[in-house]
């Protein structure tokens, strides 16, 4: 979230869209009905089906699945057609003026430079023009034809509301009323929030379509604002806290990147990601990169990580490509793995195409799942009839399974949505031999050291280095970790100002990444994380949640990354002289000496308005970017692409560019997608309340609450089929074959997409063959393996079905 | 047993008066529907405050589940799918005891002290009392009371008189994540209902109002309706809800025939004991008590 669950309470429009906040987060919801009852906010909600958060919505719009992008595209051509933007903002916080390089075209729904071979784009042409004073030009009348504005207003002047009704299937009408209800916050007092979830992520255009709610959020000047903001409400209660901490293939801690295959030299790698500023006195936060970079590697390697050795560069791993889940089962179905470790994981329900699952499991030599429960993943070669039929003769992978303690059973802090880090204490003891997380990991480590220290190997450094000062070695604690990811001086430390004062003593706790060094006098586990566990103790189990402002920012409640900021990009919430635009809602202004207010300034705190730094430090260019420069992987301005199944076999905008062109799919699996004549229904898979993934099947009252596997269609639908409400019927995609009984509903709706009526069919995801609920089918045995061209999320969201009476 | 013994004003089948030793507020539940996501928080935590378990049933084609109240299950959501002049809504109630200020079930109770009336205004069944006949459920205008399987007894929503009596707001109340349930004395609950009445006709909800019906003194569970002047699309909430006439006739000429009945019905047990011996431990309570 750029803002947090508390702000909310602050919008005055609220769009659900992409998410289903009322069923998937019904206690972050608390704050829309908040401020429904307390600020007369207008709830919007735009679904393929009307849901539970549609049953309290002041208006409920539907669409068809995979289609956002059209429907926010018309929002931006509805915006800039009326003139209902705020203009001071586009002209000073966006790159709307900003004028882009000769080369970049758009034509029949690809950009300039693709490469349909490689399915990707040479992306050298999405770039500004660039002066001699090496910034980059711009327009500020926004009249230039090569501006950002123009180009962008001549992009969006094809999703008109016939187009958008025509791909969205969303009724003119209604598609109208929303765009009028989002641009009545175009003025500076109003604002508005996007609140979505994986509705908007799981799909192959997932990146694109946040980036367009973006992109309505700048023209409307709502980032920064209370109340306002892109706002993804994650799925986890510490999902926040895994992208944190950089447990993806190509990350580290603190959104900091791996280096590639070919970055070999560590000068070049640190040069390439301290990006220096676009335009003049830009602070470009990215600059740092060193000082963030070389403090993690001395967290993790100590005196051994020296200048001399570049603190360690060469031990880092080199990527050749991206391994995210999908490509990871791939090359296990192509036999090309031997072991998998599995950690808090159950891929088999949690990754698409469940026959493909199988097939890469069977093919490991072992399975290592770490996880509280007997999960489908760590059982994957037990037949379960029907609903799990395999041969498990046939299957020889060895599984191991470790049992692992749940987060009521440990302290810790868990990272929410809105990036507070909230610590927590230990509920109940952990039942039999489960363990910590933490305490396995520390087993397999240090028995993994002592055989390289016993029998050396090619490379022992990077594991017999690491640094490992824990009080019990094999059960690291999480206090001991928290203060590592803080960091702490390895030296003192001293003002910058005045080198003969010594703020920090070797050894203390940092106070935040401000005093982070680039020369290895600090160790820091992860930056953004800098300033939770400082000399003052444990910030992340504060509980003060005295709100001198009444705007929800309880500063002195645990700790939000980075710097305890509760609201991103909060500058923005001031015009260029620092005055807020809405002075009902403070969150920062300038005081004629320094930025103050009821949040920690995002900017430097004593940059004077006049001097013009730009509100969004970590871009070079210190504005929101309109267009995305060569940032996205298909183009940067999102453009509508059909999911890879789509029911209406075309793309109305340009029938032959039909699905995202640079999306990755592999080879076998472009075959297992399914054609509309086939399979006639858009299919969409999500959670319901009563449920949380495939966990709480195994607890008795959430079975209780929901027990039997169901899949959603709608009343006409059901019509045509000769179904009835508690039927049991079956749906099979290109992939797979699954019974659930027919929930037959007036809230799903046919839709006309250009000129064809399509049905949705709606298929909850949380039955399994393991736990105490009904037995039932894993939702995945229907989903398509493909992913979202920049983070590969899979598509889960749209695909194609075909359903009969069972 | 009584967990308040000093403040009930009524009880079933009983003509001694009742101990008047302490006065408590009027309290009431206001159920704001319009808040109300169906979540069935309110289920779960029904369920675990109060140590019941219903069965992992089955799905009907509806998210309504369990699917009706029984001996376990003592509040449902109940989910209706309606068309009106704005379109579909999918209007989300929570069905239970509305703790009514003439309680039918009461009225109706032929076992002496099985159902009291706190002076709060909570209805309460003292199982220990209860005799498993019925007459509760035939008694209620809002069907909700249910005979359980095992024990032969009846079981309902207590409005958790345990937790009032120490000063906690009900279960339910508690862990609704919205806000959509809130518990205080009836006074200041409807004056909340009013505000959020103000809200809703903004939104156009003309008929928006406090669900409190006279028919049966008022309740203490009082629900805020979007459309409170058709209470019926909310999956069957009566309009004018009142005490059945049967149980008025019970309650007049018919109460002396039904005292010999009841007498014929201690004899019968009586000679039932005599015939067949005590009933046996069955291998479920043993096992809880091994337990």
């Amino acid at each position: 979230m750029t803002n947090h669950w508390v702000d909310i309470k602050n919008a005055n429009v609220i769009i659900v869209m992409g998410g289903n906040a009322a069923e998937a987060h019904p206690c972050g919801f608390k704050w829309v009905t908040e401020a429904k009852a307390h600020n007369q906010a207008t709830l919007v909600v735009i679904d393929p089906r009307f849901t539970r958060s549609a049953s309290v919505a002041d208006l409920y719009a539907p669409v068809r699945t995979g289609t956002d992008i059209a429907f926010l595209g018309g929002v931006i051509n509805y915006l800039l057609s009326k003139d209902r933007i705020q203009h001071e903002y586009v002209k000073s916080y966006t790159n709307a003026s900003f004028l882009v390089a000769e080369g970049f075209t758009f034509e029949d729904g690809l950009f300039s430079g693709y490469d349909a071979g490689g399915r990707k784009y040479d992306r050298s042409t999405w770039a500004y023009q660039m002066g001699p004073d090496g910034y980059a030009l711009v327009d500020e009348t926004l009249q230039h034809p090569r501006c950002v504005f123009q180009l962008m207003k001549q992009h969006f002047s094809r999703y008109t509301p016939e187009a958008v009704s025509n791909i969205c299937g969303t009724p003119r009408e209604t598609f109208l009323k929303v765009c009028e209800i989002i641009a009545t916050t175009s003025v500076p007092d109003r604002t508005l929030t996007f609140l979505y979830a994986l509705g908007w992520t799981q799909h192959s255009t997932g990146s694109q379509i946040i980036r367009t709610a973006a992109m309505v959020q700048l023209l409307l000047g709502n980032i920064g604002m209370a109340g306002g903001g892109v706002n993804a409400l994650r799925g986890h209660s510490n999902i926040q806290g895994l992208t944190d901490l950089g447990l993806l293939s190509d990350l580290l801690p603190g959104y900091l990147t791996l280096p590639r295959e070919q970055e070999t030299d560590f000068k070049a790698y640190l040069d390439k990601r301290s990006i220096k500023p676009l335009r003049p006195g830009q602070m470009s936060y990215w600059q740092n990169y060193p000082k963030f970079h070389v403090s993690l590697m001395k967290s993790w390697y100590g005196a051994a990580a020296t200048k001399e050795n570049n603190f360690c560069f060469d031990w880092l791993p080199k990527l050749d490509k991206v391994y995210d889940i999908l490509q990871v089962f791939e090359l296990m179905a192509q036999g090309q793995l031997n072991g998998y470790f599995c950690q808090g994981f159950n891929p088999l329900a949690a990754v698409p195409n469940k026959a493909k699952l199988v097939k890469a499991l069977s093919k490991l030599k072992y399975l290592v799942v770490i996880d509280p429960l007997a999960t489908e993943t760590s059982c994957f070669w037990e037949n379960h009839g029907e609903y799990h039929d395999v041969d498990s003769a046939k299957i020889s992978t060895e599984v191991l399974r470790l049992p692992s303690t749940c987060f009521a059973e440990e302290n810790g802090s868990l990272t929410n949505s809105g990036r507070w880090l909230q610590w927590h204490y230990q509920g109940a003891r952990p039942p039999g031999e489960a363990k910590a997380d933490t305490e396995i990991m520390a087993g397999i480590f240090l028995k993994i050291r002592e055989l390289y220290r016993k029998e050396g190997g090619p490379f022992p450094d990077a594991i017999a280095n690491l640094t490992w000062n824990y009080q019990i070695p094999a059960a690291p604690s999480p206090e001991e970790l928290a203060m590592e990811y803080n960091g702490k001086a390895l030296e003192d430390l001293t003002d910058p100002k005045d080198p003969t004062k010594v703020i920090l003593k070797k050894g203390q706790q940092l106070d935040g990444f401000g005093q982070l060094k680039d020369d290895g006098s600090t160790a820091c586990g992860c930056w953004i994380y800098s300033g939770a566990w400082t000399e003052k103790g444990n910030l992340m189990a504060r509980r003060d949640n005295s709100d001198p402002s009444g705007l929800g920012n309880t500063l002195n409640w645990g700790f939000a990354w980075p710097a305890n900021r509760r609201v991103l990009y909060n500058r923005a919430s001031c015009d260029t002289t620092g005055k807020p635009w809405d002075p009902k809602r403070k969150l920062v202004y300038w005081d004629g000496a320094k930025w103050a207010g009821a949040d920690v300034p995002d900017l430097k705190p004593d940059a004077a308005p006049a001097d013009g730094m730009g509100p969004f430090i970590m871009q070079a260019e210190g504005v929101g970017r309109l267009f995305a420069l060569d940032k996205m992987a298909e183009g940067p301005f999102p453009e509508h692409y059909e999911p890879f199944e789509t029911p209406i076999d075309t793309n109305p905008l340009h029938p032959k560019v039909i699905s995202n062109p640079a999306a990755r799919v592999f080879r076998g699996d472009a075959d297992e997608f399914g054609k509309g004549q086939q399979y006639p229904y858009a299919a969409t898979t999500y959670r319901l309340t009563e449920h949380f993934h495939y966990w709480t099947k195994h607890t008795r009252l959430s079975s209780i609450m929901q027990p039997e596997q169901f899949v959603e269609i709608g009343e006409e639908l059901a019509r045509e089929k000769g179904i009835r409400g508690g039927d049991k019927v079956r749906v099979w995609s290109h992939r797979g074959s699954i019974k659930a009984v027919a929930v037959v509903t007036k809230r799903i709706r046919p839709l006309k997409v250009n000129g064809k009526t399509v049905h949705h069919v709606g298929i909850p995801i949380h039955w399994g063959f393991k736990g105490v609920a009904r037995k039932g089918y894993l939702a995945n045995v229907l989903t398509p393996f493909v992913g979202d061209a920049n983070t590969q999320t899979p598509e889960f969201k749209s695909f194609l079905v075909n359903l009969e009476k069972a | 047993m009584s967990l308040q013994s000093l403040d009930i004003t009524r009880r079933s089948a009983t003509t001694t008066a009742s101990p008047g030793q302490r006065q408590t507020t009027e309290v009431a539940k206001l159920i704001d529907v319009t808040k109300c996501i169906g979540c069935k928080a309110c289920q779960v935590a029904c369920m675990e405050w109060n140590d019941t378990r219903d069965d992992i049933g089955e799905n009907h084609g509806v998210y309504d589940n369990p699917a009706d109240l029984t001996a376990n299950s003592w509040t449902v959501m109940r989910y209706a799918e309606v068309e009106t002049d704005r379109g579909l809504e999918w209007l989300i109630r929570k069905d239970g005891c509305m703790h009514c200020a003439e309680p039918g079930c009461l009225k109706a109770c032929p076992a002496p002290g099985a159902i009291v009336q706190y002076r709060n205004g909570i209805v309460d069944f003292q199982e220990g009392n209860c005799i498993g006949c019925g007459y509760c459920i035939t008694g209620c205008p809002f069907n909700i009371p249910r005979l359980s399987k095992k024990d032969s007894k009846v079981y309902k929503c207590t409005l958790c008189s345990d937790r009032v009596a120490v000063g906690l707001e009900p279960a339910c109340v508690k862990t609704c994540p919205t806000g959509a349930i809130v518990f205080g004395s009836k006074e200041d609950m409807i004056r909340h209902a009013e505000e959020r009445i103000v809200d809703l006709k903004q939104r156009g909800y003309a008929k928006a109002g406090l669900y409190d019906p006279q028919g049966v003194g008022g309740t203490h569970v009082m629900y805020v309706l979007h459309h409170a002047d058709r209470p019926e699309m909310y999956c069957g909430l009566p309009k004018d809800p009142a005490i059945g006439p049967l149980v008025g006739v019970w309650k007049g000429a018919a109460k002396p025939v039904a005292s010999l009945a009841l007498g014929m019905i201690a004899v019968g047990a009586f000679a039932h004991y005599v015939a067949n011996g005590p009933n046996e431990v069955d291998e479920e309570n043993e096992k809880e008590h091994k337990e």
